[in-house]
Formats: C-alpha cells, structure tokens, sequence
C-alpha cells in the first residue's frame, strides 16, 4: 500500500481517488483528476453505483464536493437506492457536499424550431458546481439526452463542448454511458471523453453471473490491464485485484485447540492459532466434515461462537451424523452458540454469496467460522473469481481475528485445492486414503502451519463413536502400515516379543538352577573341611601331648638316674608339668 | 389532462374544441435564454412576432435570462436555449430554438395541427 501511495505521487499525472475498493490500487490512484472519465457497460452493470461511490467518497472522505447530474432517475430514487449501502445523500445535500440534479427530458414536450444549443444546461452544471465548490462531477447517463432531443447533430456539437467545458472548470467527471452494438456506447461517447475509460462488464457464464471491470484506456498512465472481476456487495463496489489484498490486521498469538488432543500434539502441542486460516484438504469420505464438527464443538466448549457455512448438506443431516462419531452440536445450537448457515452458493450466485457471508458475520459476530466445503465455490470455469472471492472473504475474516476452518473437496491425490489459494492458508491438513491390504484407512498429516513447530508425522485418523482419534501408525521395515495390517503386524511383533521373553525366562531359570548346585557343593565342601580340621587339630594337639609326655619320662628317668642332663626347658620342670606327672 | 382522458372516444371532436378553447384561452409563456447570443435575440424577436400575430391581447410572455437567474434552470428542467415554455393553457409544452420555423412554433402552442405528425 504505502509503496504504491509513493508510486502515485511520482507520476506527473494527478488523480483523483474514487475510493472503491481495489480500483485505486489498478488505476494507480484512481482516475484523472481535472478530466472526465468514461464508465460504460450494459444495464445493470452498476455504473450508477460506481459513479455515486465516486461522489460519496469524494464528499465523506476527500473532502471534495460533487454534482450529481442524473438522467434517467430522479433525486428520490438515486437516495432510496444508495440507503442499502449506508450513504446519506439527504444529509450530504444538506450539508452542502452535493448536488443531486434530476435533468428531466420529455420528448413528446418538446418542439423544435431552429437553432438551439445546450447553454440551459451548461448554465444548470455550472450553477450547481459554484454553490458548493464541487471538485467531482457525475453525469448519469447523457445519452439520454439523444433520445430526448431531436437533433443529434446539434447534441454531438454540445456534447464535445460539454467536456471541453468541464476540462476548463477543472471538475473530474464521471460520465456514464450504455455499451452499444461494436461500440463502447451507443452514441460514441468515447469520441468525446478520451481520458479514461472504464468498461463494466456482467457476464453469465454457466448459470453463475460474474462482473467485470477493465481499464480499456487510460491516458498517460500506467494501468492494470487486466478484467477483474467486482463484486457489489453491502458495503458497495468492491475491485478484486489479487494484489491488494490488506495486510494490515492484527495477529494474535493465542492457541486454540483443535478439539482432538492428539492433533493438538502434533501442532507444535498447542493446536491453532486465533485467527488463522485452516484448511483441510481431501477426497471424499475422509473425514474433513468430522475434523470441521470436532473444532467447532471444541471452540463452543470453550464458548465460543461459531458460524458454520454449511454449503451441500444439511444442518440437520450434519448434526446427526456427527451424533454418530459422538459429537453433538445440537446442544451448542440450542445454546446459541452455534448457528447454521445453510445456503448453496449455486442459489445465490458468488457474489450475493458473498454479501450474505458479510452479514452473516456482522450479525452474529462469531470467532470460528467454518466453511465446508469450499470446493462448491467452483461452478465450471470460475476458479479466478471463485479465487478472488475466497481471498476477499478470508482477507475480511483476517481482519475481524476470527479463526477459518474451511475444508476442501479435491478429486485427486495431487489436486490439492482446486483453487490454487495455497497462499491464504495458514494451517493446511491433508487427509487422504491409504489403500493396503485390501482396505481403506484414512491417514493425516500437517502438509504446512505457519508459525509453529508440528509434526511431520502420518496419522492414522479414525473415526469412533466418542469421536476423532489420531493413532501412530505402524513404521518398520516394511514401510508404513494402517488400519487392520498395522493390527496384524503389531499382533505377530507382540506373538514374537512373548517367545524371546519366554526364552529369557527359562534362561534365567537355568541360571538359578546351577547357582543353586554350586552353593550346595560349597557346603558340602565346607563340612568336608571343617571336618578335615577338626581331625588334624585333634591329632597335632595329642602329639604334642604325647611329646611333652615322652619329655617328662626322659627328665623323670634322668632324676631318677641323677644324671646331669642340662633341661632346656623350664617349662617341664614345673610343678604343674610335675602335678600331671604326678596324676 | 381531463381532455386527454376523454380522448379515445371522439378524438377529432375532442381536438377540434381544443383548438377553439387555445384561440379565446389566455396564454402564459416564458422564454428562457442565455444572454444575448444570437439565438436569444433571434428567439426574442420571433416570439414577440408570433404573439402579436396569432395571440393578441390574450397573452403574457416573460424573458427570462438564464445566466441571471440559474435556479431557474433547475426548477424548470432547462437544457436547450432559447426554451420557450407554454405554461397555459395546458398541456405544458416545451419549444426549443430560436422559434424561427413559424408553423413548429404555432403546433407548440396548439394553435395549428401538426401535418406530419
């Protein structure tokens, strides 16, 4: 934005900003200032409208004044029609910032004779600009005039005078024009106004109406080229270029759950942020309904308020079916916490879709809003306004913070969204089939999240009756396995794991066995010796006996001799050694 | 307007009588113009010619200059100058330019069938 407000005061062209949404940012600022620009298109392409924006926005927000110089519908039904979208004229011609002039032209009133010019209503245009300054001038639709005034060679000749004459007061002009056969209108207008020119297009193209907008000329600037599709919406005309998509809302870093603790595990253990974009992207029968009923009961346990865009089934059929996986919404619904939004968008067409939405959310001012799916946007070749659509809608979700889960319908495995908006999506979960062994299973991962460590990890995704449940699936040498092979193969791995178990067992066993038998051999041993040594002792203790006798006899046999042998020990002549003599 | 309902019965009749009402009918006009350009000069001069020819006596006729009374261009649903505005008798009837086409000018004001109408 700020880079393309810098661009527009480089160029040496000024312009005058009309406000509509997405128009400044192609235009580059909007449309020539001082000159007249060009509007043209079939009936009811909204060039009214886009021409009293212009007015409106000029006078509330630019603060300059403008004249409106009607044609075709008087003041009253120019104010009656812009009430809808919010814009007071009575209060901006009582406040001086406009002029509504109905110029009324009866052809059978009128009588011709001679010359005339148009100097009545040069001096009508110039009365009104002078009284309140104006800057912005709208005349809706001069052609009129053509059919009013019999001699369109004196009209040509005013006309060009007309616009030269605006030029020269210095008033940037609207002037619209009905689109003609091979021509951009039906009288050439474009001769005239060379500025600018804006074509409006609305288009059916297999039953669903799209509007066009495109820049077919524009005069010393630089514009965008393409046909981009607008929307008239409750706030009014509304440009859908893809670029100028506002980037300027807050970003909250709350979580909030998924409502499946696992999932919640594999987002970085915190589930989503508040007021991120989530898609759930798959073919059909995966579960992406489930996934979308499982967040919205989690967000009313919370209690908060949900908006569910139900755009091919039922509320009904959507409330019973998720009874069925154990989740009642019902109760959320009689609580008013959750409100159905039950509407085909084929019924209404993108556009009024999208206004719908719009005031869906003003009113009930949810902070989830669930659309599912998103892929019945897409009705034959609309994919870029169906894109653009989508962009508009998120981008205004964005900004009021309210959490999007939007689940997606994709027919093939590397279909991934259909409408490629990839770059919207914050939170993307991809679920898909895994056909193996002769069954179908549902797997699941975090294809991306902005912002948050999560899982790379494939789950198994199952749906029982007490909801949502996310299960490892099986990853060995056999690559990944779900549903009834995870089964067969955990079974044989836990058959395996008992028989190594029980060998270890029995090999413990043994171990105690042989511990046992050593043991007792150690005992035994044990007595053996003690017995061993038992008996020496015994035996050493009578030798000794024995020699101290024998010692005692020799001493004994030498006093009795009284021989003079030398006794070396004193020990044998004591008394007590004599004592047991003795005894 | 009374007339115009009561038309589909007799329209000649009807018209005949119209025309007799517009030649005893007081006639109220207006000319607007812007300035002194040609035209408003030509459109005056004619008018005055038309009005002392055809209606003498029983007219009024006012001249009005856009430029100094622009409201007026509003209120009168003017575009074209010269206008002349027949406000009565009814029905109201615009004629634009200079009125230099006599037989134009006296259709305007109901006072000669239209030939090739």
């Amino acid at each position: 934005m700020d880079k393309k407000k810098i661009a527009s005061t480089i160029q040496t062209l000024p312009k005058s900003l009309t406000g509509i949404q997405g128009l400044d940012e192609i235009t580059g600022g909007g449309i020539p200032k001082g000159r007249p620009t060009l509007v043209c298109g079939s009936a009811g392409c909204g060039k009214t409208l886009f021409a009293m924006e212009f007015l409106v926005h000029g006078a509330m927000m630019y603060n300059e004044p403008g004249v409106f110089l009607a044609f075709e519908e008087s003041e009253k039904d120019l104010a009656v029609n812009v009430v809808s979208l919010g814009y007071d004229l009575d209060k901006l011609v009582a406040d001086k910032k406009m002029v509504l002039d109905h110029v009324h032209v009866e052809r059978k009133e009128i009588e011709e004779t001679g010359e005339y010019d148009l100097e009545g209503l040069f001096i009508r245009l110039n009365y009104a600009i002078d009284s309140i300054g104006a800057k912005r001038v709208v005349l809706d639709t001069i052609e009129t005039l053509f059919s009013g005034l019999p001699n369109p060679l004196i009209l040509r000749s005013e006309l060009r005078r007309l616009f030269q004459w605006l030029k020269e007061k210095g008033v940037t002009a609207i002037v619209t024009g009905e689109r003609g056969e091979g021509t951009l209108t039906r009288q050439g207008l474009e001769e005239y106004v060379s500025d600018c020119v804006i074509v409006l297009d609305h288009r059916v193209t297999e039953q669903s109406s799209t509007r066009r907008l495109r820049i077919v000329k524009y005069r010393g600037s630089t514009h965008g080229t393409n046909e981009y599709p607008f929307i008239i919406e409750e706030t009014g005309f509304s440009v859908l270029p893809i670029t100028s998509i506002g980037q300027e809302h807050t970003v909250s870093s709350e979580r909030i759950s998924s409502g499946i603790p696992r999932l919640d595990t594999m987002l970085g253990s915190k589930g989503y942020y508040r007021g991120s974009i989530v898609l759930v992207s798959g073919t059909a029968g995966v579960g992406k309904s489930s996934l979308s009923a499982c967040f919205s009961d989690a967000a009313c346990a919370r209690g908060e308020k949900v908006l569910y865009f139900a755009l091919e089934e039922s509320p009904r059929q959507i409330k019973r079916n998720m009874r069925s996986i154990g989740i009642d919404l019902e109760q959320w619904e009689k609580k008013g916490l959750l409100v159905f939004h039950a509407k085909r968008p084929t019924f209404y067409g993108l556009e009024s879709y999208l206004t719908a939405m719009h005031k869906a959310v003003n009113d009930f001012k949810p902070m989830v809003v669930v659309i599912d799916p998103l892929s019945s946007f897409i009705i034959g070749t609309n994919q870029f306004e169906a894109k653009s659509m989508i962009m508009r809608m998120v981008d205004f979700l964005k900004i009021n913070n309210i959490s999007v889960f939007m689940t997606h319908l994709t027919t093939g495995v590397n279909d991934y969204t259909g409408i490629d908006i990839s770059s919207l999506i914050d939170t993307w979960l991809l679920l898909r089939d895994i056909e193996l062994g002769g069954e179908r299973n549902r797997g699941m991962y975090i294809l991306k999240s902005r912002g948050m460590a999560h899982s790379n990890q494939i789950r198994e995704f199952k749906l029982t009756d007490h909801g949502v449940e996310l299960l490892d699936v099986y990853v060995g040498p056999e690559g990944v396995l779900t549903g009834s092979s995870r089964i067969t193969k955990e079974a044989k791995e836990k058959a395996e794991q008992l028989l190594r178990n029980q060998e270890i067992e029995n090999k413990q066993l043994a171990l105690d066995r042989k511990r046992k038998a050593i043991n007792a051999q150690i005992d035994f041993l044990k007595a053996e010796f003690e017995a061993e040594e038992i008996e020496t002792l015994k035996n050493i203790e009578l030798n000794k006996l024995r020699e101290n006798l024998l010692l005692q006899d020799r001493v004994d046999m030498a006093i009795n001799r009284k021989g003079d042998i030398i006794i070396k020990t004193s020990k044998l002549h004591k008394p007590k050694g004599n004592d047991a003599k003795t005894k | 307007m009374k007339n115009r309902i009561n038309r589909m019965s007799d329209e000649a009749l009807e018209f005949e009588q119209a025309i007799e009402n517009a030649e005893s009918a007081i006639y109220h006009l207006r000319l607007y113009v812007a300035g002194t350009t040609p035209y408003s000069v030509m459109a005056i001069a004619n008018i005055k010619k038309i009005c002392e020819e055809y209606l003498k006596g029983r007219y009024e006729l006012e001249v009005i200059d856009l430029y100094q009374n622009p409201t007026l261009a509003k209120g009168e649903q003017i575009i074209a100058a010269p206008t002349l505005i027949k406000r009565l008798p009814l029905p109201l009837h615009r004629i634009i330019g200079d009125l230099s086409v006599v037989d134009r000018v006296l259709v305007g004001l109901d006072l000669r069938k239209a030939k090739a109408k």
